[in-house]
């Protein structure tokens, strides 16, 4: 199949260019190399990265904000340059936007926490049908506290979802829309223009998921999308976990009040009352992640490097042929077929619990997700308890994607 | 491959297959809901108490090879028996996956179960139908138990 693979693949991109960079990558499995295929889950992690905080802890650490020592500036530099770069990295305008939080359920949190008071009682959010727990959730314990309605944006059967009825949903207590960027079941990618475009001519905001989105795409423009919004999480695109980033735009985290309370999001504090300190500052309460907010900035300046149209291109090919793989075998049911489908597949197989199978793959040396992927709502819509799901990233190859369907294949003639 | 095999044993795969027992008892004297949230694993365990035997025992559910098995297991080996004997096998199934004690030739069929001691993120797959009858020899009424 080697020489066919070749034929194929898109020239502009090797995945061995970069497969050499991530040492996991070279592990081997029950005797076979790892065919690491759960990218959607966390993406595993560069040399560069994992050696950036290595020497961060060696030769810069410190406490930030709050220090004239040498270590003290070296650190407080180094955590405010991730910042500048993620800055560029989602083309905001400015690192005001920029909050750093653990990940995308804490960016999704802080919006519902602090954005949510300034609700009244009888306002609504939208929620889309395809929604990760993370952006259900925060929305649904907010409305128990304050009566806020939540109301759902349906999908259809090829797992895209149904923009042309969110103008009836939407009405004048609106106050927002949480919709994903990429679907972490189906791997849709949602139209999120077009839903800015109908959500702020109904005057609500639009908070988007890009937990899927950031690692797979070439670039992702906050104001290109008009996002009001935009989080995501650093372990999903080949930086350290407990990072994350929640982009708000200026007017907007200027009138929010604090997440949380405690050091280095005041301004003054007395008894009789305390002053916050300006955005992002004033929702980073306590010391944050510092080490991890410079793996994620080494992680971008690690993307950066490459020609990322050719490797989202690259991704592309290699999710076109997953899926034509997958719909050859016997009984294997793909969930959704939609449009534009960024990185992500799920799929069962008859006879077979997706459970058992990622057992099976996993003796082959095959990391996949198995069970509902956070987002039940998306398994009760297809009727299925549990999907197999595969996940891609830039150095994933052809012949990782075979020896998945032979343990495939090896599943169901012992299972099924 | 190897390790598949002792943990996909013809007995599994046979009570996957063909699980036994598995309907609604209507006059049950417990019912118990058990699910595993993190695969979607759920079944229902029917327990029908005369006096001190087990009259009847009956599942019903949906889950991977390994909890369907186990529950089907479960139903056949305690079917007739004394409530002291499914006590007993309870906690002597319950020590042998959970901490590797015992033996599993003393289980006779339910030692087949043994196999998953080499799968650490399944043992809680065959535990399911087990923790869900320890919830009904409680005589919890129908709670909901969780293998999470
Ligand atoms: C679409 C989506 N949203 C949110 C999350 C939650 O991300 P995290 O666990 O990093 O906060 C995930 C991760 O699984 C995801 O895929």
């Amino acid at each position: 199949m080697g020489e066919m693979h070749a034929a194929e693949r898109s020239r502009l991109w090797s995945p061995e260019r970069v497969r050499g960079d991530f040492p996991a990558l070279s592990l081997k499995i029950n005797g076979f190399p790892l065919s690491y295929l759960d990218n959607a889950a966390t993406t595993q992690k560069p040399k560069v990265v994992i050696e950036r905080l290595a020497y961060f802890y060696a030769h810069e650490n410190a406490n930030i904000h709050r220090g004239v020592h040498r270590l003290a500036e070296l650190a407080t530099a180094a955590y405010e340059g991730a910042r500048e770069r993620v800055r560029r990295f989602v083309n905001a305008r400015s690192v005001e936007e920029i909050v750093f939080v653990r990940g995308t359920t804490e960016a999704i949190n802080l919006v519902a926490a602090s954005l949510g008071t300034l609700w009244q009682r009888g306002d609504e959010v939208v929620v889309s049908a395809m929604e990760h727990h993370a952006n259900i959730v925060p929305w649904q314990l907010l409305a128990e506290r304050q009566g806020i309605g939540v109301r759902v944006l349906p999908m259809n059967e090829a797992g895209e979802l149904e923009v042309e009825k969110l103008p009836e949903l939407l009405t004048p207590r609106t106050r927002l829309v949480a919709v994903t960027h990429v679907s972490n079941v189906l791997g849709t990618m949602n139209p999120i223009a077009e839903i800015v475009r109908m959500a702020h001519a109904a005057g609500a905001l639009v908070l988007v998921d890009g937990a899927q989105a950031v690692s797979h795409l070439a670039a992702v423009d906050v104001q290109a999308l008009g996002a009001d919004f935009y989080c995501f999480s650093g372990h999903k695109m080949f930086a350290p976990t407990g990072i994350g980033v929640l982009y708000g735009r200026q007017e907007l985290l200027a009138e929010m009040p604090p997440y949380q309370g405690g050091g280095d999001m005041i301004r003054t504090v007395s008894f009789a009352g305390s002053t916050f300190a300006d955005p992002p500052y004033r929702f980073e309460a306590g010391t944050p992640p510092i080490a991890e907010a410079v793996g994620l900035g080494c992680a971008i300046d690690y993307l950066a490097q490459w020609d990322r149209q050719a490797a989202e291109e690259y991704e592309q090919e290699l999710l076109d042929y997953t899926i034509a793989r997958l719909r050859a075998v016997p009984g294997v049911r793909v969930l959704g077929s939609p449009q534009r489908r960024i990185g992500v597949v799920s799929f069962t197989l008859a006879g077979v619990h997706a459970h058992d199978l990622g057992t099976v793959l996993d003796r082959y040396g095959v990391a996949i997700r198995v069970g509902h992927h956070c987002a039940m709502p998306v398994m009760d819509f297809y009727r299925v308890p549990a999907t197999a799901r595969v996940s891609l990233a830039m150095y994933n190859t052809f012949e990782e994607i075979d020896q998945m369907v032979m343990a495939l294949e090896e599943a169901r003639r012992l299972l099924g | 491959m190897e390790g598949l095999r002792e943990l996909y044993q013809e007995l599994i795969l046979d009570h996957k297959r063909h699980p036994r027992n598995f309907r609604v008892i209507a006059d049950a004297t417990a019912a118990v809901e058990g699910h595993n949230p993190l695969c979607g694993d759920h079944l229902w365990l029917y327990v029908k108490v005369e006096g001190d035997r087990i009259a009847d025992v009956a599942f019903q559910g949906e889950g991977c090879a390994i909890s369907t098995a186990s529950a089907s297991l479960l139903t056949e080996s305690l079917q007739g028996q004394s409530v002291a004997e499914a006590e007993r096998l309870l906690q002597e199934v319950i020590a042998l996956l959970t901490e590797g004690k015992g033996s599993a030739e003393a289980l006779g069929k339910l030692g087949v179960l043994a196999g998953v001691r080499d799968f650490p993120s399944r043992v809680k797959c065959a535990m399911l139908a087990w923790r869900t009858l320890e919830a009904a020899l409680a005589g919890k009424g129908t709670p909901s138990v969780t293998t999470e």
